[in-house]
C-alpha cells in the first residue's frame, strides 16, 4: 500500500479509529487541536461519536462512564488539561477500567506556554493523581510509530485493564511524516464481562473505586500492585540505536530522542563511541535494556525537554554504578543537536567527572 | 393472605446506612418502584454520588456506577451515549449536583441528555459532618455557619430546578418533597414521569426532591419533617418547572 | 543525499503548503522525507517557516536547525536564519520582497526576483515555485517530475488547470540560477 503524508496529531486519531476505538470526549487545548478536528469528522464515519465536553474533568469523566459500559473509548489534551483529568485517572485506575489518554505535553509550569517540552514525565510515570496506582506510558517517536501504537495503547489497555497515556509533544503533533497505514482491519475488541452494560438477566456489576473497610482497599492495593508488577516484567518497551561498542550512552524519547539520533550520527561519525537508548514505554520504565550495556558503558546521558525527570529512573536503573549526567532544555525549547554533541564531547572518555 | 406490601425488586434485601429520620430510604424506594412499575431493570443503570447516598450502588439492584464528587452526570452521559437503549440515572446531593458538579450537571442538561436525575436537596452537607450546602437557607446554622447562613459572606441558596427548566436541553423538571404522605405520592408520580421521559427520548430529566436530615439539622425526625415543610418548601416551591407537552 | 531545507517568510505566503509540497515529492521518489512548521504563536501573523529533510537514509531528526538550504521570502526571514545555514549550504533570497544582502561567505547565494518572473508568467501566485525550482535545479533535492505529480495528488481536480502554469513557474527558476551559475562559472 502506498505511503502518505499525515500530520502526528492526525495519526494519533487515524490509530485510535483503526485500532477500534469509536468514541471520544474532550475538551479544547493547544497544542493537540487537529486530533480532536480529525476525529470529529472521522468518528461519524465510521459510526462513533465524537462529544466535545464542558471541561477537561468532565471528559475524562465521560472515558469513565463510555469505558465501564464496555466501549474502546479515549481522550486527549495537553499540560493544564492533563492535571485536571488526574481526578478521573485515578478513578479509572481504581475501578481498573481502559482507557486511551493522549497528553501533547506542552512547556509548564501553570499555563507555561503551547511550545514542545516533556516535563510532564513525573506526572505519567508516577501515577500524577491521588492513590497508589500506575499508568502504562507509550512515547512515540515519528508519525509511523504513532500510528503503530496507538493500537498497542488500546490493546495493553484491555489487556491490564489500566488506563494507557500516549505521551508527546507539540512537535511530533505538528510534523508531518510519511506512514504506512496498512489494511484497514475489523477490529474484534475482547469481551468485557465486566462492563456494566444493564444486568440484562445476568449478575449485577459495580464500576467503583470504593473500599470503604481498610482490609479490602489494602487487598485491592495488592491486587493492582500484582497487575503492575506483571507489566514491568512483560512490558518494557525501548529502542536501541548504535549500542554496540557505545562508551557513552545516550537515554532521551520522544522528540528528544530523535534530536539524539542526530547527535550519534555526528558522533559516529567523528569516531565517538556514543550510542542511544531510546524509552518507548516511560512507565514501566525500560530497566531491561541497560543490563547489556551497562558493562562496557562508561556514562550516560540524559536528554530530556525539562529540567531533568527521567534522569531520575536512569540513576534508579544505573543505580550508581556507572556516572549519570543529564542535558536538557525546557520551557519549550528544543535541545539543538550541535550543543548535545559539545556536551557528549565533554563527557566522553569521562572528562566531564 | 394477600400480600399487599413487599419490598421493590430493584432494591436489594440489606439494612441501610442511613440515619433515623433520613428521607434518602424514601426516594430510593420510590425509585426503584419506578423502575419495576416500568419493567425497566434490566436494563437500567444507576450512578451513585459521592456524599451520603456514595453507596446507593450497593442498595440498588441494577447495574451501578460509583463516580467521583459532583461528576455523575458526566459518568452518566459516557454510558448513556455508549448504550442509548439503556436507561440511565444519576443519584446526587446537593453538595454534589448543586456546588461541585454545577458544570456537569448545567451541560449535561444543555446538551439534553437522555438520562434521568434524582437531586436529593436537604440543604446541608451531610456524610462530612452538617457544612452548608449551596442549598442552606439564609440563617440556617451549619456546623461552617454557626451563626446562620449569612448573605454578605455567602451569597444565596441555589435553585436548582428554576435554574436548569430554562434550558432548552431540559425536557422534564420537577421540584417535590417527602415530608408527608400525599408529597410522597407526588414525588414518586414526578420520579415516574422523569423515567418515562428518558424512555420516550425527549431529553434531559430532573426531579428535585426536598429531604430531611434530621441529624445534622439537630432535629428528631417528625420536627425535622415540620422544619421541612415550614423552612425549605416556601423557598423551594414545589411543582413541575418543565414538562414536554406529551406528557399529562 | 541529505538536504535540510528551512522555509522562512511571512504567514500568508504559502510557505507551509510549499514545504509540504516538497516533502510530498520527496515521499513520491521513495526518499525519507518529514516536514515539520514553525511553532509557536509566531504561526499566526508574523513569520512563519517550516523545515523539509529529504534523505535516502532514515531521517534522525525532523527538526531543522542547521539547514543545508535556507529560502528566505521576507527580510526578517534572512536576518534571522542565514546565520544558521551549514557552511557550503545554499541560500536562496527572494529578491522581489527583500532589499538587503546576505552577509555569509562561505555558502552559496542566490538572488531571485520570484515575484516579478511569476508575474511575467501571468500570477504572482506561483512565486514560491519559482523559488522552488531554483532550489531543484541546484540541488536535485526532487525532480520537477515529481513536484508536478504531487500537485496532482494534493490539488483538487477543480485546481488543476493550475498544475501548467506551476511547471512553468518551476522551470523558470530553474532557468535563471542555470544562467546565473553559468555566468559564475564563466
Amino acid at each position: 500500500m502506498a505511503k502518505i503524508l499525515m500530520k502526528g496529531n492526525e495519526a494519533i486519531g487515524e490509530g485510535a479509529v483503526r485500532a477500534g476505538c469509536r468514541y471520544f470526549f474532550g475538551y479544547p487545548i493547544t497544542p493537540q487541536s487537529e486530533l480532536p478536528h480529525y476525529l470529529a469528522k472521522r468518528l461519524p464515519e465510521v459510526g462513533g461519536l465524537y462529544l466535545q465536553s464542558e471541561s477537561e474533568t468532565a471528559a475524562i469523566n465521560m472515558v469513565y462512564g463510555a469505558a465501564g459500559a464496555g466501549a474502546r473509548v479515549m481522550t486527549s489534551s495537553s499540560g493544564p488539561g492533563i492535571s485536571l483529568m488526574q481526578e478521573g485517572i485515578s478513578y479509572l485506575a481504581g475501578a481498573e477500567l481502559p482507557c486511551v489518554i493522549v497528553n501533547m505535553i506542552r512547556g509548564g509550569p501553570g499555563l507555561g506556554n503551547i511550545a514542545p517540552a516533556q516535563s510532564d514525565y513525573f506526572q505519567a510515570t508516577r501515577g500524577g493523581g491521588h492513590g497508589d496506582y500506575r499508568v502504562i506510558v507509550l512515547a512515540p517517536a515519528s508519525v509511523q510509530e504513532i500510528i503503530d501504537l496507538m493500537q498497542v495503547a488500546f490493546d495493553l489497555a484491555d489487556r491490564y485493564r489500566n488506563p494507557v497515556m500516549v505521551a508527546g509533544d507539540g512537535i511530533l503533533g505538528q510534523m508531518m511524516e510519511p506512514v504506512e497505514l496498512g489494511e484497514e482491519k475489523e477490529i474484534e475488541i475482547p469481551p468485557r464481562p465486566w462492563a456494566a452494560t444493564g444486568r440484562m438477566g445476568g449478575d449485577k456489576k459495580l464500576i467503583s473505586s470504593l473500599y470503604i473497610v481498610p482490609e479490602e482497599l489494602e487487598q485491592h492495593n495488592l491486587k493492582l500492585a500484582q497487575k503492575y508488577t506483571l507489566i514491568i516484567e512483560q512490558e518494557q518497551r525501548w529502542e536501541e540505536y548504535q549500542l554496540a561498542g557505545a562508551k557513552l550512552v545516550l537515554v532521551a524519547f520522544g522528540t528528544a530522542a530523535r534530536i539524539c539520533k542526530a547527535v550519534v550520527d555526528r558522533c559516529r561519525e567523528e569516531g565517538l563511541a556514543v550510542g542511544l537508548i531510546r524509552p518507548i514505554t516511560l512507565w514501566p520504565f525500560p530497566q531491561k535494556a541497560f543490563a547489556p550495556v551497562i558493562n562496557e558503558a562508561e556514562g550516560f546521558l540524559v536528554v530530556e525537554m525539562s529540567l531533568g525527570q527521567m534522569v531520575e529512573d536512569v540513576r534508579l536503573t544505573v543505580n550508581g554504578r556507572r556516572p549519570v549526567y543529564f542535558y536538557g532544555r525546557c520551557g519549550g525549547m528544543l535541545p539543538v543537536a550541535a550543543d548535545v554533541v559539545r556536551e557528549v564531547k565533554k563527557l566522553y572518555g569521562g572528562e566531564g567527572q | 393472605m394477600q400480600k399487599v406490601f413487599t419490598r421493590p425488586r430493584s432494591l436489594k434485601d440489606i439494612p441501610t446506612h442511613y440515619c433515623p429520620g433520613c428521607t434518602h430510604g424514601i426516594v430510593h424506594r420510590l425509585v426503584a418502584e419506578v423502575i419495576d412499575e416500568l419493567d425497566i431493570f434490566d436494563r437500567t443503570i444507576g450512578v451513585a454520588p459521592v456524599g451520603c447516598s456514595v453507596f446507593a450502588y450497593n442498595y440498588f439492584d441494577c447495574d451501578m456506577f460509583q463516580a467521583s464528587h459532583g461528576r455523575a452526570p458526566a459518568v452518566a452521559t459516557g454510558i448513556k451515549r455508549v448504550l442509548p437503549d439503556r436507561v440511565v440515572f444519576t443519584y446526587q446531593g446537593d453538595g454534589d449536583l448543586a456546588a461541585i458538579g454545577t458544570g456537569e450537571i448545567v451541560h449535561a442538561a444543555a446538551r439534553g441528555e437522555k438520562f434521568t436525575v434524582i437531586f436529593i436537596n436537604n440543604a446541608i452537607y451531610a456524610m462530612t459532618g452538617g457544612q452548608m450546602a449551596p442549598t442552606t437557607l439564609l440563617g440556617q446554622k451549619t456546623t461552617t455557619t454557626p451563626y446562620g447562613r449569612d448573605k454578605e459572606v455567602n451569597g444565596y441558596p441555589v435553585k436548582i430546578a428554576e435554574m436548569l427548566s430554562v434550558l432548552d436541553g431540559t425536557a422534564y423538571v420537577a421540584r417535590v418533597s417527602v415530608h408527608d404522605p400525599a408529597s410522597v405520592v407526588k414525588a414518586k408520580k414526578a420520579i415516574k414521569r422523569a423515567f418515562e421521559v428518558q424512555l420516550a427520548g425527549l431529553g434531559f430529566s430532573l426531579v428535585e426532591v426536598l429531604s430531611a436530615c434530621p441529624t445534622n439539622w439537630g432535629l428528631p425526625p417528625v420536627e425535622a419533617l415540620k422544619w421541612l415543610a415550614e423552612n425549605m418548601i416556601p423557598y423551594y416551591p414545589l411543582g413541575e418547572y418543565k414538562k414536554p407537552a406529551e406528557v399529562g | 543525499m541529505y538536504q535540510a531545507i528551512l522555509i522562512a517568510g511571512f504567514g500568508g505566503q504559502g510557505v507551509l503548503s510549499t514545504g509540504q509540497l516538497l516533502a510530498y515529492a520527496g515521499m513520491l521518489e521513495g526518499k525519507h522525507v518529514s516536514w515539520i512548521p514553525s511553532y509557536g504563536p509566531e504561526m499566526r501573523g508574523g513569520t512563519a517557516n517550516c523545515g523539509v529533510t529529504i534523505s535516502d537514509y532514515p531521517i534522525s531528526s525532523p527538526v531543522v536547525t542547521e539547514p543545508t538550504s535556507l529560502i528566505v521570502m521576507n527580510r526578517p526571514s534572512l536576518e534571522k536564519f542565514e546565520g544558521s545555514v551549514v557552511p557550503g549550504g545554499l541560500i536562496l533570497v527572494n529578491s522581489s520582497l527583500i532589499d538587503i544582502k546576505a552577509t555569509r561567505k562561505d555558502v552559496r547565494v542566490y538572488y531571485i526576483p520570484a515575484n516579478e518572473l511569476a508575474e511575467e508568467l501571468g500570477s504572482s501566485k506561483v512565486a514560491n515555485n519559482v523559488i522552488l525550482g531554483a532550489l531543484l535545479e541546484l540541488t536535485g533535492v526532487v525532480t520537477p517530475d515529481a513536484v508536478e505529480k504531487s500537485l496532482r495528488e494534493v490539488l483538487p481536480p477543480h485546481r488543476h488547470d493550475m498544475i501548467p502554469l506551476n511547471r512553468r513557474a518551476l522551470e523558470a527558476g530553474a532557468a535563471l540560477v542555470h544562467r546565473s551559475a553559468a555566468a559564475r562559472a564563466g
